[in-house]
C-alpha cells in the first residue's frame, strides 16, 4: 500500500485550487510568456500557461507554496495541456517532455520543502493530465457521425510522453482529469499502464470526469455510473468529478458514484457557476458550505478546487475536512 | 483504528455502454442480441457488403428496442474488410444514444479486429472471444491487452489440442484458463465469461449424445469451482439437427435453457422468436426432448426423431389448442373476448364486417354478444377483474379496427346513425388528486358492458366536470379520489350539481370514500341519487339499475331512503362516544420515562438523497396483498394463489405482474428517487415537535386522541414519542419521501394509446407497490444503518409487513396523523421538490402518485395508532399553533371532526 493510500484510510486529503486563476493575477504579457528563450517564436504564446513552467518558474513555485500554506496536501502540476496534441496549437510539440518534466520538478521541490518543515503532514505532487482538445468517440463533423479527428493510438502515444516526463520530474500521483470523453481517459490509462509495466513500478492514479450540463451525463453521453465502470478496470487510487459546474451541481453525480466505487473518491469543483463576465465569484465561505455537504454525506476522500478557486477557498476547505470522517466504501472479496 | 475500508461486497460483472449493466446473482438471464452478426444474419451481411450502414444501424436499434441487453457485433466474412467494417460500424453505433446505451460485445476470431473495436468504444465491452488455441503466450498477451483496454472477456473451451468436446475437457480447459487469467494476468475473475461450447444433440452419432448434458454439467462445475465468473453460449446450435422443424427446435431451446440456467448459465445468445415457454411445451414433446437433452434413454434420439414427424411442419400456434378456430364466427369472437386472445380478432371482425350491411352492426351485434357473455360470467363470479380487463383489450382492438369503416360510412351517409350505447358515463378523479387505478378499472369494466365512457383523467376541476357533463349529455357522473381532501371536493361537486339543477345520479368511489361519508356528507347536499361504489363488479349492477328505464326511478328512491336511514343510524351511534377536552386529553398523555439509553444517537445526521435508486433492490420488499386487492381479488398473499375460487386468476395476474415487473426492473423503465433526513428534535408546547435542521428550527404539529379511554390507556399524540425539551435530553426524529413513480405516466399513456388498459393499470399498480416497498426498504436502512438503533435486526419480508420492528414511520394523511398539511413542512425541511422532484398538488397529494412520505420515530415505545375523532377545542388550538384560520383547519381535518 502506498503512503498516500495509508493516509487516505485515516483522513480526507485536500487538493489545491486553480492554477490559471492564480497566474492571471500576475498579468503576464506576451513578453513574459516568451521569456528570452522563445522571444523569436513564430506564434503568439500569450495564454500558453503550460509554457510558464519554462519561462516563469518562480511564479509557479509561489502559487504552489500558497496552496500548501493554505493547507493543501496535494498540488497539481501546471501541465493540463501538456500533450503534443494540445501543444500543436503553438507548434510546441517538441517541448512537451521538457514542460512536463520541469513543471513536476518545480512542484516537487516546493512539496519537499513543506514536508521537511512538517513531516507529520507529507505533501504530494499530482501530475495533471488534461483531456486534450480532441474527442476520440465523438465526431466533430455533423455530416459524418462516423468520422473521428483523433485515434486511440495517437492519444495513447501523446499521453505516454506526458506520463514519462511527469514521473521523471518527480510526480507522486497521476491525475487524469476533466474527462469529457471516456475513451480519451482510457487511452491515458492505457499509456500509464504501459509505462508502469516498462518501468516495473506502481503509481497511484486518480481519474476525474466532468459533467458539463444539466443532462447529468458526460459530454460523450455516459451516466456517472457508466463512467465509473468504464474506468475501473485498472488499479486506480480514486475516481471523481471536477470542473464544469459548481460544488452544488456536482453533488448528485458524486452521490451516484460514491456508493458504487470500490476505491477512493475525489471532487474538485469550480468556485460556483461563472457569472456574466465568465468570472467565478463563489466566495470561500459559500464554497465551503457546499463542500460541507459532501463531507456530511460521506461522499469524498479527496477534495479541492478547480476553476476560480484560490488559496482562500482551499483554506476554507482545509479548515473543514479535519472535522469529518473520510468516505467509507466497499471492496470486493 | 477505524479504516475507511470496512465493508466487503461480492464481485459482480459490470459492463457499460452509455448506461451501466451490472450482472448480479439476482439478474435474469442476460440476453445478447445477435442480429448484428454477419455470420448470423444474412440481411446484416448484405447491408454491410453493400455499405448500407444506416440500415444496418436500424438492425442494431431494433435489437436494443427488442430487449437485448448487450449487442454482439461480428464482421468476420471473407468478402468484407472486417477491421474497417468493425471500426466504421462501431463509430456509427456510438453516435446513436439509443443503441449505445447498452454494452457492446466485440465478436471476431481475428485479434486485429477485436483490438480495432476496443479502440473506438468508450464503455466497458465484452470481447468474444479468446482461447488457449494458439498457446499460453498468445492467450496471456491478448488477455493483458483486453484488461488494459477495459473489457470483459469470453473464453472459449478450446486449447492447443482442440475444442473441448466432453465434460472432463471442458473442466480441464476452463480451470487452466481461469488460473492463468486470475493468477498470472491478474484478470478480475468477475470479468471472465466461459463459453463451454454448445454442440448439437440428436445427430445420430453416439459421441454427440452427451453434448448438451456435458455443457450443463460443465456449467455447474465452473460456477461452483471458479468463483465470480459467468457462463455463456450460443443456444441455437443445440438443435442444429432439427433445422426446419420449428416446433421441436423451440422446445429444445427452452428445455436446454431451463436446465442450463439452473446449472448457472447466466448469459447467452438466444433468438427470442425461436423459443417456447417451458411450461407450454406439450407433455409428450417435453418428455421426448428432455430425454434427448439430458440423455436419459439409449433410444432417445430415435424416439424424438419419430415423434418429430408428428409435429413436423405445424406452425407454432398449433401447439396450443386451436380447434376453436374452426368454430362458427360468432363463437370465435365470443371466445376471443372471454379468453382475452387478441391474436385473431382482426381477421374475425373483418369476416363479421363482410357478413353485415353496416360496420356498426359488428359492434352492436357480434362484439356485444361476446361482451354480454363476459359480463354475465363476471357478474356470476366466474370471471375475475384481470380477465375482464384483458377482454376489454380485445374489444378495443376490434373497435379500433372497425372505426375507419364506421367513419367512412358516416361520410357517405350524412344522417348516419349514432351508436346505441347503454348509457354515457363521465369519470373523473377530482381536483388535487392524482390516483386513478380504481377509476380506470371501473371505466374499463363499464366500457365492457357497453357503456360509453367519458374519462376526464386526474386532477379535474369541478367546473370542468360540470361543463363536460352538460356538453356530452352524460347519464351518470362518477367521481374518484384517494386522499382525504378529495372527500371535500366531492361534497363541493354535489353542491354545484344541486345548484345547477342536475338530474344525474352521482357515483362515489376511491380508497378513502365510504358509505358513511357518502351518506353523511354528500347525499344530503344533492337531491338526486348518490351511490357509493367501491368495486368494479358492483359498479356494473348499480349503473344498470340506475339507468333502467322502467325501474330506475324506484331504484333511485330506494337508494335515497337507504342512505337516509344509514345516516341517521350512523350519527346516532357516533354521538354516543365520549370525548375529553383537549386539556384532559393532554393530562392523560402517554408518559414515557425518557432515559438516555433509549435514545440512540443516529449514525447519520442531516439529509441524504438518492436520485437514481436501483429499483431492483426492492423486489424482495414488495407486499403483494394490496396489489391483489387493487384488482378486487381479496385474500392474503401468497395463500391467495392457492385459493379455490380466485387462485387461478390470482396466479395468472401474478405471472403477468412479475413479467412486467421484470421488464420494468431490467430495463429501468421506472426511476426510484428518495430523500430522508434525521435531525435533533424535542417535544415542545405539549403536542409539537421542534426540529433542529442545521441551526434552523422547524415545527411539526401533532394531533392528540380525544376519545375517552378506559383506565390506564393513554390519549396519544406522536409528540409523546419524543423527549420533551425540559428533560434536557437531545432526542431525534426523521422524515422522508420516496417515489417509484417517475416514468409511470409515460408508460401508462403508451399502453393506453395501444388500447391496452390492462397493462396501463398494471404498471400503476406495480409502481404503487414499488413505492411502498421503497418506503419499507428505506425504513430498514434507517433502522440498521443511518440511524442504526437496530443494527442487528434480521427480519424477513413478512415480519416487515407485520411491522415487527422497533420504531415507526407514520405518514401524514394516515390514521396517526390524518393532517395532510404537515407534508408541507416535510417538503420544506427536506427540499423534496427541488431535490427529487416529487410535487404536492393543491390537495397535498404527491405527484407522481406512486410516492410515500412520512416521519421516523425510533423510541422503543413508539407505535402506530389511530387518531380517531377530535373536538373543536383541539381544532382551534391546532389552527392557532399553526397560524392558519379555523375554517382552513376544519377543512383539512374534516374527516376527523366530531359532529355537533
Amino acid at each position: 500500500m502506498s503512503q498516500i493510500e495509508q493516509i487516505l484510510q485515516e483522513r480526507i486529503l485536500v487538493l489545491d485550487g486553480a492554477m490559471g486563476t492564480m497566474l492571471q493575477r500576475y498579468n503576464f504579457s506576451e513578453e513574459d510568456f516568451r521569456g528570452s528563450r522563445f522571444k523569436d517564436w513564430p506564434q503568439s504564446l500569450k495564454g500558453n500557461n503550460d509554457l510558464l513552467s519554462l519561462t516563469q518558474p518562480k511564479a509557479l513555485a509561489e502559487v504552489h507554496s500558497k496552496y500548501f500554506e493554505a493547507g493543501a496536501d496535494i498540488v497539481e502540476t501546471n501541465t493540463f495541456s501538456g500533450t503534443t496534441i494540445a501543444m500543436a496549437d503553438y507548434g510546441m510539440e517538441e517541448l512537451v517532455y521538457e514542460m512536463n518534466y520541469e513543471s513536476a520538478k518545480i512542484a516537487k521541490a516546493v512539496a519537499n520543502e513543506f514536508t521537511l518543515r512538517n513531516p507529520e503532514k507529507p505533501r504530494f505532487v499530482a501530475g495533471s493530465i488534461g483531456p486534450t482538445n480532441k474527442t476520440a468517440s465523438l465526431s466533430p463533423d455533423v455530416n459524418d457521425p462516423g468520422f473521428r479527428a483523433i485515434s486511440f493510438d495517437e492519444l495513447r502515444e501523446a499521453y505516454k510522453e506526458q506520463v514519462e516526463a511527469l514521473l521523471d520530474g518527480g510526480a507522486d500521483i497521476l491525475l487524469v482529469e476533466t474527462v469529457f470523453d471516456t475513451l480519451n481517459a482510457k487511452a491515458a490509462l492505457f499509456a500509464i499502464e504501459e509505462v508502469k509495466e516498462a518501468r516495473n513500478i506502481t503509481v497511484p492514479v486518480m481519474v476525474s470526469g466532468t459533467i458539463t450540463d444539466a443532462s447529468g451525463r458526460t459530454l460523450s453521453g455516459q451516466t456517472p455510473e457508466a463512467f465509473l465502470i468504464s474506468v475501473a478496470h485498472l488499479p486506480i487510487l480514486s475516481v471523481g468529478f471536477n470542473c464544469a459546474l459548481g460544488a452544488k451541481q456536482l453533488t448528485p453525480h458524486l452521490e451516484a458514484i460514491a456508493t458504487k466505487a470500490d476505491f477512493f473518491t475525489s471532487a474538485h469543483p469550480n468556485a460556483g457557476l461563472p457569472n456574466a463576465f465568465g468570472e467565478y465569484d463563489e466566495t470561500p465561505e459559500e464554497m465551503a458550505a457546499q463542500i460541507k455537504e459532501y463531507l456530511e454525506k460521506g461522499l469524498v476522500n479527496i477534495v479541492g478546487g478547480c476553476c476560480g478557486t484560490t488559496p482562500d477557498h482551499i483554506k476554507a476547505i482545509a479548515d473543514l475536512v479535519g472535522n469529518y470522517q473520510p468516505r467509507k466504501f466497499v471492496i470486493p472479496v | 483504528m477505524e479504516t475507511s475500508v470496512n465493508i466487503y461486497a461480492p464481485r459482480y460483472l459490470k459492463l457499460s455502454g452509455l448506461e451501466p449493466l451490472v450482472i448480479t446473482p439476482d439478474s435474469n438471464f442476460i440476453n445478447v442480441g445477435e442480429r448484428t452478426n454477419v455470420a448470423g444474419s444474412r440481411k446484416f451481411l448484405r447491408l454491410i457488403k453493400e455499405g448500407e450502414y444506416s440500415e444496418a444501424l436500424e438492425i442494431a436499434r431494433n435489437q436494443v428496442e427488442g430487449g437485448a441487453q448487450i449487442i454482439d457485433i461480428n464482421m468476420d466474412d471473407g468478402l468484407i474488410d472486417g477491421k474497417a467494417a468493425m471500426v466504421r460500424f462501431l463509430n456509427l453505433v456510438v453516435a446513436e444514444p439509443d443503441i449505445a446505451r447498452v454494452p457492446i460485445m466485440i465478436d471476431s476470431s481475428k485479434w486485429e479486429i477485436i483490438e480495432a473495436g476496443l479502440q473506438v468504444v468508450q464503455g466497458k465491452c465484452v470481447v468474444n472471444s479468446i482461447s488457449l488455441k494458439e498457446g499460453e503466450e498468445e492467450f496471456i498477451r491478448q488477455a493483458t491487452l483486453i484488461r488494459r483496454y477495459g473489457a470483459a472477456v469470453i473464453v472459449m473451451a478450446f486449447d492447443e489440442v482442440g475444442q473441448a468436446d466432453n465434460l472432463d475437457r471442458r473442466i480441464e480447459i476452463a480451470e487452466r484458463s481461469y488460473r492463468i487469467l486470475v493468477d498470472q494476468v491478474k484478470f478480475p475473475p468477475e470479468d471472465i465469461i466461459f463459453d463451454l461450447n454448445i454442440f448439437p444433440v440428436a445427430t445420430g452419432m453416439e459421441e454427440h449424445k452427451r453434448n448438451a448434458l456435458d455443457f450443463i454439467e460443465g456449467t455447474k462445475w465452473v460456477r461452483e469451482n471458479l468463483p465470480h465468473c459467468s457462463v455463456s453460449g450460443g443456444v441455437s446450435n443445440v438443435s442444429f439437427s432439427f433445422r426446419g422443424n420449428t416446433a421441436v427446435r423451440e422446445a429444445m431451446h427452452s428445455v436446454f435453457l431451463y436446465h442450463a440456467i439452473k446449472a448457472g448459465m447466466n448469459m447467452g445468445i438466444v433468438n427470442p422468436t425461436l423459443l417456447e415457454v417451458y411450461d407450454d411445451i406439450p407433455k409428450d414433446l417435453l418428455e421426448h426432448v428432455e430425454d434427448v437433452i439430458l440423455n436419459r434413454r439409449e433410444d432417445a434420439t430415435e424416439r424424438l426423431l419419430e415423434f418429430a414427424e408428428t409435429v413436423q411442419g405445424k406452425v407454432k400456434e398449433s401447439k396450443v389448442d386451436l380447434s376453436w378456430r374452426k368454430m362458427p364466427m360468432q363463437e370465435r369472437i365470443t371466445r376471443a373476448l372471454v379468453k382475452g386472445i387478441d391474436q385473431f380478432i382482426v381477421e374475425d371482425v373483418e369476416e363479421a364486417r363482410q357478413s353485415v350491411l353496416r360496420p356498426l352492426e359488428v359492434i352492436e351485434g357480434h362484439l356485444m354478444t361476446g361482451m354480454n357473455v363476459v359480463g354475465d360470467l363476471f357478474g356470476s363470479g366466474k370471471m375475475f377483474l384481470p380477465q375482464v380487463v384483458k377482454s376489454a383489450r380485445v374489444m378495443k382492438k376490434a373497435v379500433a379496427y372497425l372505426e375507419p369503416y364506421i367513419e367512412e360510412e358516416k361520410r357517405n351517409n350524412a344522417e348516419g346513425s349514432v351508436s346505441q350505447a347503454a348509457g354515457k358515463i363521465l369519470m373523473a378523479t377530482v381536483k388535487g388528486d392524482v390516483h386513478d387505478i380504481g377509476k380506470n378499472i371501473v371505466s374499463v369494466v363499464l366500457a365492457c358492458n357497453n357503456y360509453e365512457i367519458v374519462d376526464l383523467g386526474v386532477m379535474v376541476p369541478p367546473e370542468k366536470i360540470i361543463q363536460k357533463a352538460v356538453e356530452e349529455r352524460v347519464d351518470i357522473i362518477g367521481l374518484s379520489g384517494l386522499i382525504t381532501p378529495s372527500l371535500d371536493e366531492m361534497v363541493f361537486l354535489a353542491k354545484e350539481m344541486e345548484r345547477k339543477h342536475f338530474q344525474l345520479p352521482l357515483l362515489i368511489g376511491g380508497a378513502t370514500t365510504s358509505k358513511a361519508h357518502t351518506a353523511v356528507k354528500i347525499d344530503p347536499e344533492y337531491s338526486n341519487a348518490v351511490v357509493h361504489v367501491n368495486d368494479a363488479s358492483r359498479a356494473v349492477t348499480v349503473v344498470g339499475d340506475l339507468l333502467q328505464k322502467d325501474t330506475g326511478v324506484t331504484y333511485k328512491a330506494g337508494i335515497k331512503s337507504d342512505y337516509e336511514s344509514f345516516r341517521e343510524k350512523f350519527l346516532a351511534r357516533t354521538k354516543q362516544k365520549e370525548y375529553l377536552s383537549l386539556s384532559q386529553a393532554r393530562a392523560n398523555k402517554l408518559k414515557i420515562d425518557f432515559q438516555s439509553q433509549d435514545i440512540y444517537t443516529p449514525n447519520y445526521l442531516g439529509i441524504r438523497a438518492f436520485e437514481e435508486f436501483d429499483l431492483r433492490q426492492l423486489e424482495a420488499y414488495i407486499d403483494w396483498t394490496p396489489f391483489f386487492r387493487s384488482w378486487d381479488l381479496h385474500g392474503k398473499f401468497p395463500d391467495i394463489l392457492m385459493d379455490t375460487i380466485v387462485g387461478e386468476q390470482a396466479s395468472e395476474l401474478f405471472e403477468d405482474a412479475k413479467k412486467m415487473l421484470r421488464d420494468v426492473l431490467d430495463e429501468g423503465l421506472l426511476t426510484g428517487k428518495a430523500i430522508f433526513g434525521i435531525f435533533p428534535a424535542n417535544q415542545v408546547n405539549e403536542d409539537d415537535i421542534e426540529l433542529n435542521v442545521d441551526g434552523d428550527n422547524y415545527t411539526f404539529r401533532t394531533l392528540r386522541q380525544q376519545s375517552k379511554k378506559r383506565q390506564g390507556v393513554a390519549n396519544i399524540a406522536l409528540a409523546d414519542f419524543i423527549a420533551p425539551k425540559q428533560s434536557g435530553l437531545e432526542d431525534y426524529m426523521g422524515c422522508f419521501c420516496v417515489s417509484a413513480g417517475f416514468g409511470t405516466k409515460e408508460l401508462a399513456e403508451a399502453f393506453e394509446k395501444d388500447n391496452d388498459d390492462y397493462s396501463a393499470i398494471m404498471i400503476k399498480a406495480l409502481a404503487d407497490r414499488l413505492a411502498e416497498a421503497f418506503a419499507e426498504y428505506l425504513h430498514k436502512e434507517i433502522r440498521k444503518e443511518y440511524w442504526g438503533y437496530s443494527a442487528n435486526e434480521g427480519l424477513d419480508n413478512q415480519a416487515l409487513i407485520d411491522e415487527k420492528y422497533r420504531g415507526i414511520r407514520p405518514a401524514p394523511g394516515y390514521p396517526a396523523c390524518p393532517d395532510h398539511l404537515e407534508k408541507l413542512t416535510i417538503w420544506e425541511v427536506l427540499k423534496v421538490e427541488e431535490r427529487i422532484g416529487v410535487k404536492l398538488t393543491e390537495s397535498l397529494a404527491m405527484w407522481p402518485a406512486a410516492s410515500v412520505s412520512g416521519y421516523y420515530f425510533a423510541h422503543p415505545q413508539s407505535k402506530y395508532f389511530g387518531l380517531g375523532k377530535i373536538k373543536s377545542d383541539q381544532v382551534k388550538d391546532f389552527a392557532s399553533r399553526k397560524g392558519i384560520g379555523l375554517e382552513e383547519a376544519e377543512k383539512w381535518l374534516a374527516p376527523n371532526l366530531v359532529d355537533g
